[in-house]
């Protein structure tokens, strides 16, 4: 019983001086340059974007690669273009500065990014997808629409009993 | 009430779909009056949907118009995904330049020979975390995230189509990101292909006026680069191993 009292106390001794050490840690002040839009396209507030940029980012990545899909809210392409600006020299900062948006942080909380051994790490132009259907688009989707929309007569007549094309025939007479 | 709301938003589709099928109708009056090389066909994907099989797309390189000492294809792919142009046997390399001469006749024949976009890629096959992948719409590329650079697929390609990354890069392209201890290759300029546009290669060869390469979609009998293989018809390189590549020629003699 006398051991396990100490043990206790010696536990307790251990937990004291670690949270009083937690309590002197400094608190985290990096000077980085300001976004360029102050509405980040990732949502919610700071904190999100803090503990899950990450994620955003992996999600959408194998939907890029796999499947084309260019234009998710969320890109490593877009968080480049908006936090990486210019120094006071009018030079954008490369990877290895501390000037650079992901550069410092990581730094601070020591996370190696591998990111930048192959995506670009300063702001460029890249190409954007054109938002416009083309015509055969709007002709596909004008066949699947007549497809999916049934005149409101066949689901309530009951004395209608002709097949679906012939009604549609009639509503467009 | 409910119908003629519908009456008349049929009726503004049905005049779309009319003036779609006049478009499409005098595009192919079109070709068969002037010349069908000029007819590049390029994505019309909603960009919110994934690419689908609906798509294939393909090269058609016609090697009697390929100029012999021209390099516009190679210099505007190295301008295009960053790379460095140069052709030592270590250094990347997304299109050659090869010149074939027959010996008894001494006929030169010069053509660029890249990816070629197989159907049933031996890269694909021998890849180990399967990094390298053909996308539905027939486009084969490398998934550097998952890659590990084991090469396997450099020694699986019969056209030498792959390179591997030996050194640490600087000032990649956003277009083509590309890093060290991967392996690469050409890519079809997938991201100008997403965003509806056509290869940096084939739009560099048609503004030096050689206009020997064509990019379509192959699976669209209506696309101008079926429409040309199916009047002049065109060869596969090593076609024997049944690959079935994205990549055709004409002018190639066996």
């Amino acid at each position: 019983m006398k051991r396990l009292l100490l043990l206790i106390y010696v536990l307790t001794g251990l937990l004291l001086v670690s949270s009083s050490t937690l309590a002197q840690t400094p608190t985290p002040t990096i000077n980085l340059p300001k976004a360029k839009n102050l509405k980040c396209a990732i949502p919610g507030p700071l904190a999100n974007q803090r503990r899950n940029h990450m994620k955003y980012l992996l999600h959408q990545r194998d939907k890029t690669m796999h499947e084309g899909i260019r234009n998710e809210p969320v890109s490593l392409a877009k968080c480049i273009n908006c936090h990486v600006k210019p120094d006071a020299q009018g030079k954008l900062p490369k990877i290895a500065s501390k000037q650079h948006f992901c550069h410092g942080c990581h730094e601070y909380a020591a996370v190696q990014i591998d990111c930048f051994e192959c995506h670009a790490d300063r702001p460029q132009k890249y190409i954007k997808r054109k938002q416009a259907l083309s015509l055969k688009q709007m002709l596909q989707q004008h066949l699947a629409s007549n497809d999916i929309k049934t005149p409101d007569i066949i689901k309530t007549g009951d004395i209608i009993k002709t097949p679906v094309s012939k009604n549609q025939q009639g509503v467009n007479q | 009430m409910k119908q003629s709301v519908d009456n008349s938003r049929r009726d503004f589709l049905a005049k779309t779909a009319i003036a779609g099928t006049i478009t499409i109708a005098s595009g192919v009056l079109l070709h068969q009056t002037a010349n069908a090389k000029s007819l590049n066909e390029t994505s019309t994907r909603n960009p919110h949907t994934p690419v689908s099989n609906i798509n294939r797309w393909g090269l058609l390189i016609d090697t009697n118009k390929c100029g012999k000492s021209c390099s516009a294809c190679v210099d505007a792919c190295n301008t295009e995904n960053g790379l460095a142009g140069r052709t030592g046997p270590q250094d990347t390399q997304y299109i050659r330049k090869v010149t074939l001469r027959d010996k008894s006749t001494g006929h030169e024949l010069s053509l660029p020979l890249m990816c070629q976009h197989c159907e049933s890629a031996p890269c694909v096959d021998v890849c180990p975390v399967n990094a390298s992948f053909i996308r539905a719409d027939g486009i084969a590329l490398v998934d550097r995230h998952l890659c590990i650079g084991c090469r396997y697929c450099m020694m699986a390609c019969p056209y030498k189509a792959r390179s591997f990354v030996h050194e640490e890069l600087h000032n990649q392209k956003t277009s083509d990101p590309r890093g060290i201890g991967t392996v690469e290759a050409c890519n079809m300029c997938v991201t100008r292909v997403d965003a509806g546009k056509i290869p940096a290669c084939v739009e560099a060869c048609s503004a030096d006026n050689h206009k020997a390469m064509m990019f379509g979609d192959l699976n669209d009998p209506e696309s101008g680069i079926s429409v040309e293989l199916k009047k002049h018809g065109g060869k596969q390189i090593r076609a024997d191993l049944a690959l079935n590549t994205g990549v055709h020629y004409q002018g190639l003699n066996e």
